[in-house]
């Protein structure tokens, strides 16, 4: 068991209500306890350190820390960690399929579909819940499958070209 | 044995794919959020919730209480320490920690550091502090009146709000130039504030070991060397018990360049807890507190004989810098780079005249994805020639041919003194106006008006100065603007290479090795780059103003020959000729008289550690500083159609084309890339992407919500084409091109609405060209000024 809280040095002062979770993350169940107030961006990102998931916004704008959830594109930032007690996350650390990438991570770098990185992850798990839909979508489907998530590096273009390219792939395995 | 085919070892001209991106598809990026020190606390600022106001107490012994809050600073513990004000990036001064009063909203009041960063939120929040309002000034003509507050009272001798006044240019010779004219075109625009944005907001993690006394800091900046110098002059600690590293950077685009209170307080804290700290800035945060762009007001007039020929420009500017004077620009230009306006124009004589004022808003006034307010020049540059070809009444495209700098005018002095290296701009004119099919335009244009639609065409072209310095005309506070590289090969011809700069997503872990791969034929894949660790890295002055390939770029090509000139000792020593005897091709040194005896590159790195003549010293390195002679000066012809719909007043990209003549691309891919997120910045200038202020200097803009930035899905589609002229003083041949796009294209954007509507009588819409305003110009026959009272979308 993880706690977020474990750096606490006076744990026992600090009178803060916890809850017990159980969260499969990537395929394997992890229990924590938390406090009922933390983010699922952030419990991803401290108590599991899967550091993958970006918070950019606060606002569930940028789509930075989107996440598969059920299998569903979701902002975690927007989440609280509590409500994905018993059910099933997906982070980009879960993307690759065992040692080797998953077509969509070969995508994004053989069509230059990242700069600095920062938005990457995100647009990989929306651009996946996409193609797990619609293997077959056209320019315009991924556009707006996309539209919830910001990137300033690139202008798009090449992302969309990325997802194209994984689609291609995914539909010749 | 024949040469190496460069492209297949990745040198100059190749798409290699990007290095850097094996980490980033796999969520496995190093960002500054992602590091995590043992014993870490979390500190949170708090902020001013006005933009004007003197404070009269701070209450901190609420958030003492919270258990897990380690410590409280306020402004007055900053002061005790002499550092509740920092020098700026100007030569002004910027209050750490609020003492006296606030000046903006969002001003940095007091923090908390505490166990996480959940319960440093929980001590921002039980802080109280009792304000007494004062009058908010939110543009320049306020800050003018005669009866305005002065923001900066804590200035001794400050007895106004304005804080430069700059000239350029010859006053008595555009003057006559004026009297001259035939035709005199004039011009009025707002050049709205914007933020650059990143996603990933700014932070650090300050870490002071109190056993070796040495201070290191993790810290989202693009350019850590200067930010070393800065903290050693501030802190007083000595400069070599300093380690600032920038980890990988989720963006800059200009506003990862000044040093923040945040950082400011996070050094300190983690002195006084003993303990490493760390400071995330929230979305809100960055956009209300960091630095902006833009924000200024243009004014200017050309004059021009009966056939269109320019005699003389003057403009003038005001520009709005916030509380603190803090642009980040070399410091003899107090307006950036304003006077390249005009540049790529063949006029005799031009005045260009600049006031800047304080007003209660963020400082910043940094170069957002520009060469030092680069982009309001050739923003105004456009719009106004497009506007004086309409009242001379010439066909735009045929006024910028006849007033260009012509091919064989270079090396060309501008009347504001810049030198042109080199260019073709008719010639990417041509190939611009051939791929969007401009004569076929105009004509559908007709066909289109008969049938009640509107269209437009907007042209924009400018060749814009990157690479500062050279260091006789280029410093930042004193500092000359050079960049460094250092080359160090392995005895197996394997290589490592540091340089002064910091990739933010420009892809500088690929491409630097390619230079070396041009240079030395060490494929790149066998060289290894790193950037950002003050300690390791050589002195250099960071990634901005599209500075990195013409400065640090030029001084990893001069490093390589250095290391290649002693490679060439080692071969004829290997080869047992002399040295004049030895000749080159990529990757191999050969006999002259006898081609197929030779050593590879690699066989004389390992000759540097195992078999080096008598007398020589061993290994195989060296390092470059690179002090550029001039700036380059890329070119960039940008094209755009638009059709508006007259009811809604809201326009449509119908194609748009790019040609961009950078000099030598080193990988096309990478030059691509940052000219599409260049034009998509230009598209998001012009259409929604802007922050303004109400009466009370409430920001309207402080998150994502209300701060538009564009998706995917608003976002048009870019066509790009290239025109290659060769820097001449380059050593490879490079021109800056990271922000070409994001300077020339808001132009394009604009003149094609304004072509479309100009038929309504409308001459000028300010930026965003928001569908509200289209509609009122097309409405009411009318221009629709952004300059105050400042219209927002509440309105």
């Amino acid at each position: 068991m993880t706690s977020l809280y474990e750096t606490r040095r006076d744990p026992a002062a600090a009178d803060v209500p916890t809850r017990q979770i159980t969260v499969t993350v990537n395929g394997e169940r992890r229990t924590m306890i938390v406090e009922p107030r933390l983010l699922l961006a952030h419990m991803l990102r401290q108590a599991l350190g899967l550091t993958g998931t970006h918070t950019g916004c606060d606002t569930t704008n940028c789509g930075c820390c989107t996440v598969l959830y059920d299998g569903k594109p979701i902002k975690s930032c927007t989440m609280l960690a509590v409500q994905a007690d018993g059910h099933e996350v997906t982070t980009v650390e879960g993307l690759a399929m065992a040692s080797e990438l998953h077509p969509i991570q070969e995508g994004f770098r053989d069509e230059h579909g990242l700069q600095c990185g920062f938005c990457t992850p995100g647009m990989m798990l929306a651009s996946k819940a996409l193609l797990d839909e619609n293997p077959n979508p056209s320019e315009e489907d991924i556009r707006w499958a996309l539209s919830g998530n910001l990137c300033r590096c690139t202008g798009y273009q090449n992302i969309v070209k990325s997802v194209m390219w994984a689609a291609e792939k995914l539909r010749s395995m | 044995m024949t040469a190496l085919d460069e492209i297949k070892i990745g040198g100059i001209g190749a798409s290699r794919l990007r290095v850097e991106d094996d980490r980033f598809i796999r969520g496995k990026g190093k960002y500054i959020d992602d590091i995590v020190l043992p014993g870490m606390l979390h500190m949170e600022i708090l902020r001013s919730p006005l933009a004007h106001a003197r404070i009269i107490s701070i209450d901190t012994s609420k958030a003492w209480q919270i258990p897990g809050v380690r410590m409280v600073m306020t402004g007055d513990m900053m002061e005790t320490r002499n550092l509740a004000w920092m020098p700026t990036l100007s030569y002004d001064t910027q209050a750490v920690l609020a003492t006296d009063k606030v000046r903006f909203q969002g001003q940095e009041v007091a923090c908390v550091i505490a166990d996480d960063p959940y319960i440093a939120r929980d001590g921002v929040e039980a802080i109280q502090v009792e304000y007494d309002p004062l009058p908010a000034i939110v543009n320049p003509w306020q800050a003018l009146a005669p009866d305005a507050p002065i923001i900066r009272d804590d200035k001794l001798g400050q007895e106004n709000n304005i804080c430069m006044n700059w000239e350029v240019g010859d006053k008595a010779g555009t003057d006559r130039a004026f009297e001259q004219a035939d035709v005199v075109s004039r011009l009025q625009l707002h050049y709205p504030r914007s933020h650059p944005s990143p996603i990933e907001c700014c932070g650090s993690v300050a870490d002071f070991d109190p056993a070796t006394q040495k201070l290191t800091v993790y810290m989202t900046t693009q350019a850590p060397h200067i930010i070393r110098a800065a903290v050693a002059l501030v802190a007083e600690l000595p400069e070599h018990m300093i380690r600032i590293v920038a980890p990988d950077i989720g963006g800059g685009f200009g506003n990862k360049v000044p040093v923040y209170p945040g950082y400011v307080c996070s050094i300190l804290a983690s002195i006084l807890c003993r303990a490493p700290v760390k400071w995330i800035e929230d979305k809100t945060g960055n956009l209300i507190s960091t630095g902006f762009g833009r924000d200024i007001y243009l004014t200017g007039e050309l004059a021009m004989r009966k056939d269109g020929r320019i005699l003389g420009m003057r403009m003038h500017t005001d520009s709005d810098h916030g509380a603190f004077f803090s642009d980040a620009q070399p410091s003899k230009f107090k307006i950036g780079l304003m006077h390249s306006t005009f540049a790529c124009y063949d006029i005799p004589y031009a005045h260009l005249t600049a006031q800047g004022t304080y007003t209660n808003k963020a400082p910043g006034g940094v170069a957002y994805r520009c060469s030092f307010r680069v982009t309001e020049a050739m923003f105004f540059q456009e719009r106004m020639v497009q506007q004086a070809a309409y009242d001379a009444g010439i066909d735009q495209a045929e006024f910028r041919r006849m007033n260009f700098v012509k091919d064989d005018m270079f090396p060309y002095r501008t009347p504001f003194g810049f030198l042109l290296d080199s260019g073709q701009y008719a010639k990417c004119l041509d190939v611009g106006l051939q791929a969007i099919g401009y004569e076929n335009f105009q004509r559908q244009k007709e066909e289109a008006k008969a049938r009640g639609r509107i269209l437009g065409i907007g042209i924009s072209t400018m060749s814009e100065p990157l690479g500062a310095g050279n260091s006789r005309e280029y410093d930042i506070l004193g500092i000359k603007m050079f960049d460094s590289a250092e080359l160090r090969v392995h005895m197996t011809g394997k290589a490592i290479l540091r340089t002064g700069a910091r990739t933010q997503g420009q892809g500088h872990e690929t491409t630097w090795a390619q230079i070396v791969a041009h240079e030395l034929g060490i494929p790149s894949y066998d060289v290894l780059v790193e950037e950002g660790d003050t300690d390791t890295a050589p002195f250099g002055m960071g990634t901005y103003a599209s500075r990195s390939t013409p400065v640090a770029g030029a001084a990893v090509a001069m490093v390589s020959r250095k290391v290649r000139a002693k490679a060439r000792k080692l071969a004829a020593h290997l080869l047992e000729v002399s040295e004049e005897d030895v000749e080159w091709e990529l990757g191999r040194f050969y006999v002259r008289s006898s081609p197929d005896r030779g050593v590879t590159i690699q066989e004389c790195a390992m000759a540097a550690y195992s078999n080096m003549p008598d007398g020589m010293e061993p290994g195989l390195e060296n390092n470059a500083y690179y002090d550029p002679p001039n700036l380059t000066w890329p070119f960039a012809c940008y094209i755009a159609t638009v059709e508006v719909d007259p009811d809604t007043g809201v326009w449509d990209v119908l194609h748009f084309v790019a040609v961009d003549d950078c000099g030598v691309r080193i990988n096309p891919m990478i030059v691509e890339g940052q000219i599409m997120g260049g034009l998509t910045e230009a598209y998001a200038m012009a259409n929604m992407q802007f922050i303004t202020f109400d009466a009370e200097g409430n920001c309207v803009g402080a998150n994502y919500m209300d701060y538009l930035l564009p998706t995917a899905w608003e976002t048009p589609g870019w066509e790009l084409h290239e025109v290659v002229t060769p820097c001449p003083h380059h050593p490879i041949g490079a021109k800056g091109v990271g922000e070409c796009a994001a300077v020339g294209g808001p132009a394009a954007f604009v003149n094609a609405v304004m072509d479309a509507v100009k038929d309504y009588g409308v001459r000028n819409i300010d930026m965003p060209v928001l569908p509200d305003r289209v509609w009122e110009a097309i409405t009411y026959g009318r221009d629709v000024s952004g300059a105050p009272p400042v219209k927002t979308d509440a309105e």
